[in-house]
């Protein structure tokens, strides 16, 4: 199994303000280090620019990233043991703190590439069920093991 | 603390082990057993019945490597290597729990949105820590369980004194150790040194440079 994790973030300015280019001009060096990072399998694109960030139906205020991973540990070692760790810093100056959970993830089988509204669909799971094996964050994770004996895993209401 | 705990510090208590132990975990690699016993100037065979002493007592994690770092037929037998267990010990008398404090703690800084106060806290603790300081950077960094070492052309850390915390919250925790670590440079008086975030696996996330020069120049 391969672990997906989608993220949401809430902007602060429309994208084209003055205040989001440091953030648009991370996801450059950003892309670079996550798609040569170990354990990377992959991740929604729009475009071939960096920039051409993910369409989507949730408004021009949302910005999402969708991604899959061989294993916990290689997505947390990208995201907290690498360049990106210090873009995250940053997030503040660009988005809006929210309560609600803004990245979920889950498991997928190999191959499987999911798309925006299955991801979109498990982050409402948690939102409103809260952790389980079928929608899970890194401080309250699931093992596969724990996924796959479920049905519910494999087909989500669309 | 556990019973098991305090049964693996006691392991400690013979200088050969406690040789071997230190000897193993500065290393941050793996580490043979000929190694080991010219490291520590005892033979072979002591310092492997010590080693594997220290494997039982869950200090040290051991397991078969090609020293020679050939593969395959002429790469010689798999040697007996061994590293730091990644398990920490905690011994306090009396029992004190710090560690569940401060993950409430953390929890509550990300609850109320608190982390640029956090941050501030921190550097003001490091301020405080490293003012009055004789020693040089290095040695505070050592002293307070960094395991600084020199890697290129910077500083780095080793060890995490916050793992547990950093695994947990590590958005908030690294970004206090770095304030930190950037205020026990101010109170030190270090002017010549930056604190940057810098992490990889397995370490901790701040390493130290030369100030006003690029990555690649020493740390005087």
């Amino acid at each position: 199994m391969h672990l997906a994790q989608l993220n949401v973030a809430h902007l602060r300015e429309p994208l084209d303000s003055p205040a989001l280019t440091g953030f648009l001009d991370a996801l450059a060096p950003i892309y670079q280090v996550s798609d040569a990072a170990p354990g990377f399998v992959w991740r929604m694109k729009e475009g071939d620019e960096p920039t051409d960030l993910i369409q989507h139906d949730y408004g021009p205020m949302l910005v999402v990233n969708l991604s899959v991973w061989e294993s916990r540990e290689t997505l947390w070692n990208f995201v907290y043991r690498t360049a990106h760790l210090e873009v995250m810093r940053r997030r503040r100056e660009w988005f809006h703190r929210i309560a609600e959970p803004y990245t979920v993830m889950w498991w997928v089988p190999e191959g499987h590439l999911p798309p925006l509204d299955e991801a979109v669909a498990r982050l409402d799971l948690l939102r409103a069920q809260g952790p389980g094996p079928e929608a899970f964050t890194f401080k309250d994770f699931y093992e596969s093991s724990d996924a796959a004996c479920l049905p519910a895993a494999a087909e989500v209401t669309k | 603390m556990t019973s098991d705990d305090l049964e693996s510090m006691s392991v400690l208590g013979d200088p050969v082990r406690r040789a071997l132990y230190g000897y193993v975990a500065e290393q941050g690699r793996d580490v043979g057993r000929n190694e080991a016993a010219e490291a520590t100037g005892v033979q072979r065979t002591l310092a492997a019945h010590h080693l594997d002493k220290l494997v039982e007592a869950g200090l040290l994690e051991s397991g078969f490597k090609r020293l020679s770092g050939k593969a395959g037929p002429g790469g010689g037998r798999p040697a007996k290597v061994y590293r730091r267990a990644r398990e920490e010990r905690t011994v306090s008398l009396p029992p004190r729990d710090y560690r569940t404090l401060a993950l409430v703690l953390a929890e509550t800084v990300d609850l109320l949105g608190g982390e640029e106060k956090a941050e501030e806290a921190a550097r003001r603790t490091g301020e405080r820590l490293a003012a009055g300081e004789s020693a040089g950077l290095v040695e505070v960094l050592r002293g307070r369980g960094y395991e600084p070492y020199e890697g290129g052309g910077r500083v780095r850390l080793r060890n995490c004194p916050f793992h547990v915390l950093a695994e947990s919250h590590p958005l908030l925790v690294c970004s206090m150790n770095l304030a930190l670590c950037q205020g026990m440079l101010a109170g030190l008086g270090e002017t010549g040194v930056v604190a940057t975030l810098d992490p990889r696996p397995g370490e901790c996330c701040v390493a130290f440079t030369s100030a006003g020069t690029s990555s690649k120049n020493n740390v005087d």
